[in-house]
């Protein structure tokens, strides 16, 4: 069953605040203004926001070093999320994270890290923490296709399974770890499988498709929440843009990307909450200005911050 | 009082600290044998097996875990079987446990204790054997604490456990049964930070820490059977190193020889080697000498005895810098 029309309208929000963003990082990148590296999440919002809308505030995520999304989509502010990644002192990691390491931890995030599959046994101790005090709340560690071929990863889904965790493993396969296709890294199609060895349900859904991710999600929630423990959810999805904001993708041709940019998980949302008679276009067309106005003022905010001031270096290196 | 080894010492911290409900231990083995070295023993059976867990054989998840239940409000002590057995879980150390606090200007901390038995002593060669403290040492944001007795084992551990900041706490092989002496019975807290003078002298400052105590603590009554006053400084912390005991010490000795068992090159004596050199410089009266291991693969136990600095060897370099 579909979500009530507030909160449908409210995930296309989200994605298309999620996507704005991720359109002004790319662009203030490659205009020197942010420094470091920018890796874009567009093409995945829908498993973002489908799976952060069927979690509590209390839920916890840990994320990765393609993180915008979901700290967005848990409900960070983008005013402070852009401040981050421009380094400033009123981002939520005070510069000290930047693009890679973002987490508005005030919403539940457990922080966004670089090595990839790195997050996961995290998560796992957070929801053993949950069990131990018999606490309702559930830990979502999202990694990429690649992160699955990390030791990490199957460590916490053999530990999450042995030890009944309240973990989701949201598995965004966007087809690359960096220029590696996944099926050159990975032999088998269908990744939703490795959660049989560990004993666990494996669920894959359209990861273009934010309803069916929500649904899925939901489920898997539940289970978790239920002390039934943990689900492995494959979104199955595609990187639109390069591995980081300005990469010569040369391992990848053009035409690849035009065909799986058919199916652009924002346009696919539109059309069927047009069709669908939850809002109208020019309803959406309001969000999309909404959300355009929300990142330009959030660029405006960051811009007029102050950097970090060196004196506190030392600051938050122990208690 | 009762007399306990370095091992019976970090039991008994370990029980006390369990009174907590939000203490848990996590390992391989912890539980049902209590451990390789048996520190454990006992734990299980007395505060259940979701308290003091077995894990899977998985450094990387079981300190990654031990994170995750310190970042939401646990206090988790994980075991790593040995020292060599600890780098799969590196990267959960340095790039994750060491770094959320600054990450998330203290939004989020990881008062974990991480115990790691270290160097010779079972001479089943290297990852059994090693003493590579200095990666440790190395990483912002983590305190590095080494026992050489069973007196200030318990207190360290337990001062490791409260500490709001992860700790990497060396448990020296070698010492875990080597002698016994009066533990108190009640909860003491030996202060992280802090440097013991175990014997006070006037020629030549010998540091060291760990299982090279007991060879420190020897070569020093052999140099005073020789008219060689030594005074002997154990660490007891290396992070936060207590750099105000060892210049004082310099200062008024003139002579220092660091002693590790740890390879030579970048090892903690070095660092050592450095504090006084940038701040006491001109109170030396010969060159800052270093007693260590090889800078080869730990040897196998046939072998062991010529990798491990014996009391000799620190005796001869001490009476090396008299002759400056």
């Amino acid at each position: 069953m579909a979500p009530d029309t507030a909160t449908q309208i409210k995930m296309y929000r989200q994605m298309a605040l999620i996507r704005e963003f991720e359109l002004a990082a790319m662009d203030l990148f490659k205009r020197g203004q942010i420094k470091g590296a920018v890796h874009p999440s567009i093409g995945q919002e829908a498993s973002a926001v489908g799976v952060c809308m069927a979690l509590d505030h209390d839920d916890l995520i840990v994320g990765t070093h393609r993180s915008h999304g979901h700290n967005l989509a848990k409900g960070a502010s983008p005013e402070r999320m852009m401040a981050e990644i421009l380094g400033k002192d009123t981002g939520y990691c005070k510069g000290r994270g930047g693009s890679m390491h973002i987490a508005a931890f005030d919403t539940g995030s457990l922080g966004a890290l670089g090595v990839v599959g790195a997050g996961n046994p995290l998560a796992v101790g957070a929801a053993l923490a949950f069990q131990m005090r018999g606490e309702r709340r559930v830990a979502v560690p999202f990694t990429g296709d690649a992160g699955t071929n990390t030791g990490s990863w199957h460590e916490s889904l053999n530990m999450a399974s042995v030890w009944n965790l309240p973990v989701v493993f949201v598995l965004e396969d966007n087809k690359y770890g960096v220029s590696t296709h996944i099926r050159d890294s990975t032999n088998i199609d269908d990744l939703s499988i490795r959660a049989q060895s560990y004993g666990i349900p494996g669920v894959l859904v359209n990861g273009f498709d934010v309803l069916a991710v929500y649904e899925a999600a939901t489920e898997a929630v539940a289970r978790a929440r239920a002390g039934k423990g943990p689900t492995l959810l494959v979104a199955e999805a595609y990187r639109f843009e390069g591995h980081y904001a300005g990469e010569p993708e040369v391992y990848r041709e053009r035409s690849e990307v035009a065909e799986h940019r058919k199916h652009d998980p924002l346009t696919h949302f539109r059309r069927v909450l047009v069709d669908t008679g939850v809002a109208s276009s020019e309803e959406l067309d309001d969000v999309d200005s909404a959300a355009k106005d929300e990142i330009s003022a959030a660029i405006e905010f960051a811009k007029a911050s102050p950097d970090p001031d060196p004196s506190t270096a030392m600051d938050y290196i122990y208690a | 009082m009762a007399e306990r080894t370095m091992a019976q010492a970090l039991n008994a911290a370990l029980a006390e600290a369990l009174e907590d409900p939000s203490v848990m231990l996590l390992g391989e083995d912890v539980g049902t044998t209590g451990g390789v070295f048996r520190v454990t023993d006992g734990l299980q059976k007395r505060f259940g097996s979701d308290r003091v867990v077995d894990t899977p054989v998985a450094e990387s998840g079981i300190v990654g875990a031990a994170f995750g239940l310190a970042v939401a409000g646990m206090k988790p002590i994980a075991e790593m079987q040995f020292m060599g057995f600890s780098y799969p879980a590196y990267d959960q150390i340095v790039n994750h446990v060491s770094r959320i606090r600054n990450r998330s200007r203290h939004r989020f901390t990881a008062p974990l204790v991480i115990r790691i038995p270290y160097g010779g002593g079972i001479g089943a060669a290297e990852h059994h054997s090693e003493s590579l403290e200095a990666i440790y040492a190395h990483v912002p944001g983590l305190k590095v604490v080494v026992p050489s007795r069973p007196i200030d084992a318990k207190g360290l551990l337990t001062a490791a456990i409260a500490d709001p900041d992860p700790v990497i706490f060396l448990e020296p092989i070698r010492a875990y049964r080597a002698v016994k002496e009066e533990v108190p019975d009640e909860v003491y807290e030996t202060p992280i930070g802090v440097a013991s003078i175990e014997r006070v002298g006037s020629d030549v400052t010998l540091i060291a820490y760990g299982a090279m105590m007991k060879e420190t603590r020897q070569a020093a009554e052999l140099l005073a059977a020789n008219g060689v006053d030594a005074e002997v400084i154990d660490l007891r912390t290396l992070v936060p190193l207590d750099t105000e005991t060892i210049l004082a010490s310099v200062e008024h000795t003139g002579r220092v020889v660091a002693i590790h068992e740890a390879p030579r090159t970048a090892g903690f004596g070095a660092e050592i080697a450095a504090v006084v050199a940038e701040k006491a410089l001109y109170s030396l009266k010969s060159p800052i000498a270093r007693v260590t291991g090889w800078d080869i693969v730990v040897p196998l136990r046939r072998a062991e005895k010529h990798y491990t600095p014996g009391v000799d060897r620190i005796v001869n370099v001490a009476m090396r810098t008299m002759e400056a």
